[in-house]
């Protein structure tokens, strides 16, 4: 008898989603799928509104990486008003985003996920959560609050709020750099530094004991999109779109980011409000590709940070001569990607262009198209925007990070269940599994962070007249 | 009309808040208790423009009386004694207050008058956590279509002092209303888009004196509006000399 298994809510995620298992008669799961059960309508309730609130506005879409769609949206009002921003506000908005990254993978590995690296899937639920690590290992709970208060306490310093700030505008940014936040910035870089280095040597000692999980946790051949800069690096505010195949072949590069729409194509499913996003040239679903941490890792040519280059190094032995395909590496993608971004604001931080008073171009509308692209935490960010001759808007088109993971997502997903969920007889740690994997992408679907862990799930197993076979409660 | 001071006139003894005050008998309450510190919340009321009463934040309540009267059309009075802090003005104001933010689209976080709004300082003051009412929800247009400012309908609290500052100030009287009650909406000439106004001099006085985000400065981003009104008590001054 086929029977569907719900996992709702998700938990240890950002935002509300539930996992649906179809069962065959054998108990066996046959088909997963991955529902994004919130719907938010930006796109249609910002036309009208004058161009010049995008910024702050889009940033509303998120309250953990409310950076990205910050930023993005004011690079896409850049374009419209034609200019090119001064040096000053174009440094300062890239060590912002890189403050946001950190802040960013550091809830989603020590938050979200190292309660499952720490504890162990099958651990005890009430437990398995930011405050048993903490019971476990403080000085690692201790760290990853730490790290992330670094991450924020920098966008506070820039933009006068940790979350949603309003600071960076059509043209460049609202204010310019004193040397006294300089310099408060520059002192916390150190400290998240060695933390980064010291949780990264951690995990690479624990990487061995998940030899299965990097097996089956979304380990598949998909392509990789990403954006590199010039010289094919690392990049995060700019640059151009690459794309990978899954054997590391470059299928399109140094594609300017206005080209965006010939190469991706959007899909949509009856069971999600998440777009399914898909590499036109392929056709839908089989251009799956993934982006986020692991896509720009195995993107890039290089770091261009010292010790993030060595990491780096050390993350291609984690799949020879090929990318790395499992999405259980996206642990240590992020963690590579901390380091990287430490490096990276400091060296920003000692430009001395960032003391520039010149932080912004002025100027009206130019333009009735603009498209503004960076790399969110989560991976590729699209923000696209038309206005009519009065600055509004009349059309908006977002491609959220987490969108372009989603076909990834649902087949890791399927792959996992497939793996480890009896449907003869339900077990906590097989279906934590299956939000595990999820957790690997770090999705961000809304806007905050909820409880850890804390959510009420309640599963219940139904055969196919509806009738409830078993359930399993939890919170 | 701007309130002229007539020579000659009275003054008279009152109480606010059980403090002695005197005054001109031709002074109203709000402009009294101003003066002294006491601030009557408002929002239609500007120094300097005449008296609209449309609000009603400035409520009052007058000892022996069982109506509550708006402070600024209300001229102090010899033994008068007035009360501006009671629970009961408190429970109106914020209900006015509520009733403001249903009418229409007033959303603080992403608007370019956030931080140093009228209407948000307002709610803050009165301790206006919530809305008890259901907001209606309705779309209301923006008007960018003037080079140097826009209009906003959504943010508009029909506090009438752009009208006001237009006809009373600068002259042009290119503000109107068109419509009732709630739909009621202030207006450019006949009803024309802003910017191809024939009686707008540009001068940018009714943004100045606009409480909210509703007429605001184009290239401004959100939380980047800020008002200046120092101008209003000069001209009004002037104006009046001549």
């Amino acid at each position: 008898m086929s029977r569907t298994i719900a996992i709702e809510p998700v938990t240890r995620i950002e935002g509300h989603a539930r996992i649906t298992l179809q069962l065959n008669d054998e108990g066996r799961v046959d088909d997963a799928r991955f529902h994004l059960t919130q719907f938010r309508g930006f796109e249609k309730f910002c036309e009208g509104r004058p161009y010049r609130e995008m910024p702050a506005l889009t940033a509303r879409t998120c309250g953990i990486c409310p950076v990205s769609h910050l930023l993005t949206s004011a690079k896409a009002c850049d374009e419209l008003l034609s200019v090119k921003i001064p040096p000053a506000a174009e440094k300062l908005r890239r060590v912002m985003n890189l403050a946001q990254l950190v802040q960013s993978h550091a809830l989603s590995f020590f938050h979200l996920s190292s309660p499952d690296l720490l504890l162990g899937w099958d651990s005890d639920p009430a437990r398995r959560n930011i405050f048993g690590v903490m019971t476990e290992n403080p000085a690692m709970a201790k760290d990853g609050i730490r790290l992330r208060q670094i991450g924020q306490s920098i966008i506070e310093m820039l933009g006068g709020k940790k979350v949603h700030p309003n600071w960076a505008v059509p043209g460049g940014i609202a204010q310019p750099l004193s040397e006294e936040t300089r310099d408060a910035m520059r002192k916390l870089l150190p400290e998240g530094l060695v933390i980064a280095k010291r949780t990264y040597a951690f995990y690479k000692k624990l990487i061995p004991q998940f030899a299965k999980e990097a097996e089956t946790f979304g380990n598949f051949p998909t392509m990789f999109l990403s954006l590199v800069n010039a010289k094919g690096n690392l990049e995060h505010y700019d640059g151009w779109i690459r794309i990978k195949d899954a054997k590391g072949d470059i299928v399109e590069d140094m594609v300017p980011t206005d080209e965006y729409p010939r190469i991706i194509g959007e899909a949509v499913e009856p069971f999600s409000y998440m777009k399914f996003p898909y590499y036109k040239p392929h056709g839908y679903p089989r251009g799956i590709y993934r982006v986020g941490p692991l896509a720009r890792l195995n993107n890039c040519n290089s770091c261009g940070t010292p010790f993030a280059d060595v990491a780096l190094a050390e993350f291609r032995t984690l799949q020879e001569s090929q990318p790395v395909a499992s999405s259980f590496h996206y642990h240590y993608a992020r963690l590579v990607e901390i380091i990287y971004a430490l490096e990276s604001m400091d060296r920003l931080l000692r430009d001395p262009d960032i003391m520039a008073t010149r932080i912004r171009a002025r100027a009206r509308s130019n333009r009735d198209e603009g498209i503004g692209i960076a790399e969110a935490p989560r991976g590729l960010l699209i923000h696209h925007y038309r206005i009519d001759d009065d600055g509004l808007m009349t059309w908006m088109n977002l491609i959220i990070a987490t969108g372009h993971n989603n076909l990834a997502m649902n087949q890791g997903v399927k792959q996992v269940a497939q793996e480890y969920v009896d449907g003869s007889k339900l077990q906590e740690g097989m279906l934590n599994r299956v939000e595990a994997v999820i957790r690997c992408f770090d999705p961000c679907l809304s806007c905050a962070s909820h409880a850890f862990g804390q959510m009420p799930i309640h599963v219940e197993l139904r055969n196919a007249e509806g009738h409830l076979v078993d359930q399993l409660k939890r919170g | 009309m701007i309130q002229t001071p007539t020579p000659n006139v009275r003054v008279v003894t009152f109480k606010i808040d059980d403090r002695d005050f005197s005054a001109r008998e031709d002074e109203t309450i709000i402009q009294v208790a101003w003066e002294n510190g006491i601030r009557v919340p408002s929002l239609c009321y500007l120094e300097g423009l005449s008296v609209w009463g449309a609000c009603r934040l400035c409520v009052v309540e007058i000892v022996g009386s069982p109506r509550l009267v708006s402070s600024c059309s209300t001229r102090v009075a010899e033994g008068m004694e007035i009360r501006t802090d009671s629970e009961r003005l408190q429970a109106y104001r914020r209900m006015i207050l509520e009733l403001l933010f249903s009418e229409r689209n007033h959303v603080c976080s992403v608007c370019v008058s956030n931080g140093h709004c009228e209407l948000q300082n307002l709610a803050q003051q009165c301790g206006m956590d919530h809305v008890r009412v259901p907001y209606r929800n309705k779309v209301y247009q923006v008007d960018s279509s003037h080079d140097l400012f826009r209009v906003d309908h959504n943010r508009c609290v029909l506090c009438s002092r752009c009208i006001r500052v237009c006809d009373e100030i600068e002259g042009a009287h290119t503000w109107d209303s068109k419509g009732r009650g709630i739909d009621t909406q202030v207006i450019t000439d006949l009803n024309r888009p802003w910017g191809e106004s024939d009686s707008c001099t540009g001068c940018g006085k009714c943004v100045q004196v606009c409480p909210t985000g509703a007429l605001v400065q184009q290239g401004t981003s959100v939380g980047e509006m800020h008002k200046d009104r120092k101008f209003l008590p000069y001209l009004s001054r002037m104006r009046d000399a001549q």
